[in-house]
């Protein structure tokens, strides 16, 4: 992101369209991708709506359980257009339990991602958070799947806008084992993901940024900037090693991780 | 086709290899010709190699994903022969200038077997009892044909695509490893490539070797104790110039490292 980090747009404007699409998740509508009415908006600005999106599901009650990295692997950087990565929040009304259900109608044109999460045990605080610090300061890590759900027509969209619409978040599940970072070669820990008992995706944990924890190193710096940081007892969802795979009303699925058991789910 | 054309066309591709020219797709030439047409071809060249001194050491399987079958509209996999001549040691350099004509590279486990297998009738439970161990393994696959315009009875026919491979230098008994969720991450020149898992070859590198085995099994043929089969890669081909370097590390079994020269 070479622009300067300031608001183009005003604050009435960020609130507005964090309100609209907001909306569009709550009520499961598409919307044009908001830089096609706002050109000017800059990154501070798509951060900005984002954040108040997260203050407003927070003022009516919500907590907020965790944080996800998107658009980290390479291929996808590379298909969307995009040089760098970005990041979510994670509602508790996001998180599905493992072998649960996710109702598709509410939804709009749901994707699904083999990831893996952290849970850290000491905070970490940007800029200058590398792979190093990151290992010594998890307490584990788990097999993790998103769903994800860009409220942008055709799932079509910028940086600035899928920022804007936290990083299309919207379910979360979480299971198998927990292992320690010693006790796993993350870098290379494969995943199998299978949709109605047929593999559709395979992937090995370098697919992010190299090498998971550089998810979760980029995040606590790219939080930085914002003054935030990770605290001790964060979850993080570090991106997809996989390829995000669209699924229809009915499907099942199930997510294999290299010795860390596996996950399932389904969509009704 | 009969035995005459069969013989000229793996003469044509024994010769193809050697000057490093390539033929037409004979789909193209010989529209009838069938996949068994093509094994008999295939057995030509190899016996053609062999009797130039080459010694048969292994089998490769191929055509082992989803996305290579539904591109060659085919349901099963392929198999070809790995010769003594085709395989390098990890730190080597492979001469593909010299040896290949338009290579590509593909990250695979190898399995080594301590128990000849006779098929039909072997399950995973069967092939696992006779393995030795599984390595890393780069296989650098090459078509004798135009531009890789093949259909599964060329690819077969030029057995397999077979081309040289490289076996890492770290062997794992598969007791200690679930082969289908074993990551595979393939550097390039530095750069991370593409990434996959053991269930990228039919769901599982084991379910290729079964294949293998209980299809020569019908043929009364056995694979041996000793023998290398190459189970099929896990990513996708990537094609490989001279001056390119390049590693597959394997997730709980180890990397193999190839320079191409």
């Amino acid at each position: 992101m070479v622009e300067a980090y300031e608001n183009q747009l005003t604050q009435t404007q960020i609130a507005e369209l964090a309100a609209h699409c907001e909306q569009a998740e709550l009520e499961a509508y598409e919307i044009t991708k908001i830089t096609d009415d706002f050109p000017q908006m800059s990154y501070k600005d798509a951060f900005d709506i984002q954040w108040e999106m997260r203050r407003r599901k927070v003022s009516r009650g919500h907590k907020i359980v965790g944080m996800k990295m998107g658009l980290t692997s390479w291929a996808k950087m590379a298909q969307m257009g995009v040089e760098h990565p970005c990041y979510g929040f994670l509602a508790d009304y996001f998180s599905v339990p493992d072998g649960g259900e996710i109702r598709h109608d509410a939804l709009i044109h749901p994707k699904i991602e083999a990831e893996l999460a952290f849970v850290l045990k000491k905070e970490l605080k940007g800029p200058g958070v590398h792979i190093g610090d990151v290992l010594s300061a998890t307490d584990f890590v788990m097999p993790a799947v998103e769903v994800i759900d860009s409220r942008y027509k055709d799932f079509k969209f910028d940086l600035k806008s899928v920022i804007a619409d936290n990083s299309s978040s919207s379910r979360f599940i979480t299971g198998g084992r927990m292992a320690e970072v010693a006790d796993v070669d993350l870098k290379h820990i494969g995943v199998v993901m299978e949709i109605n008992g047929e593999v559709v995706q395979t992937g090995a944990g370098a697919a992010v940024l190299g090498h998971p924890a550089a998810s979760v190193a980029m995040l606590a710096n790219m939080l930085a900037e914002r003054g935030e940081h990770l605290a001790a007892g964060s979850f993080i969802m570090i991106g997809a090693i996989t390829a995000a795979v669209q699924v229809n009303k009915g499907d099942t699925f199930s997510v294999r991780y290299q010795g860390l058991g596996s996950i399932s789910g389904k969509f009704v | 086709m009969d035995q005459q054309l069969i013989q000229q066309c793996g003469d044509e591709l024994f010769d193809a290899m050697q000057k490093r020219i390539t033929l037409k797709p004979f789909s193209e030439r010989f529209p009838e010709i069938t996949v068994e047409d093509a094994y008999h071809i295939s057995l030509r060249m190899i016996e053609r190699r062999v009797a130039a001194g080459e010694k048969i050491i292994g089998k490769k399987i191929g055509v082992t994903s989803k996305a290579v079958q539904n591109m060659l509209k085919v349901h099963q996999p392929d198999f070809g022969f790995l010769t003594d001549k085709m395989a390098y040691s990890q730190g080597q350099q492979m001469p593909i200038s010299e040896q290949l004509i338009q290579p590509k590279a593909e990250g695979e486990i190898a399995f080594i077997l301590k128990k000849d297998l006779l098929g039909p009738g072997l399950t995973n439970a069967d092939i696992l009892a006779a393995t030795e161990a599984v390595l890393p393994c780069f296989e650098v696959v090459d078509s004798r044909i135009e531009n890789w315009q093949i259909k599964i009875q060329d690819t077969v026919a030029d057995n397999a695509s077979c081309g040289l491979f490289v076996l890492g230098d770290k062997a794992v008994n598969p007791r200690r490893l679930d082969l289908a969720t074993c990551g595979m991450v393939v550097e390039k020149n530095g750069a991370i490539i593409s990434t996959g898992a053991g269930a990228a070859a039919l769901g599982s590198p084991v379910n290729c070797v079964t294949w293998l085995a209980n299809t020569l099994g019908q043929f009364g043929i056995p694979l041996k104790a000793g023998e290398v089969i190459l189970s099929g890669s896990l990513v996708p081909l990537e094609p490989v110039q001279a001056g390119d370097f390049m590693s597959v590390t394997i997730g709980g079994i180890g990397c193999a490292s190839v320079r191409f020269v």
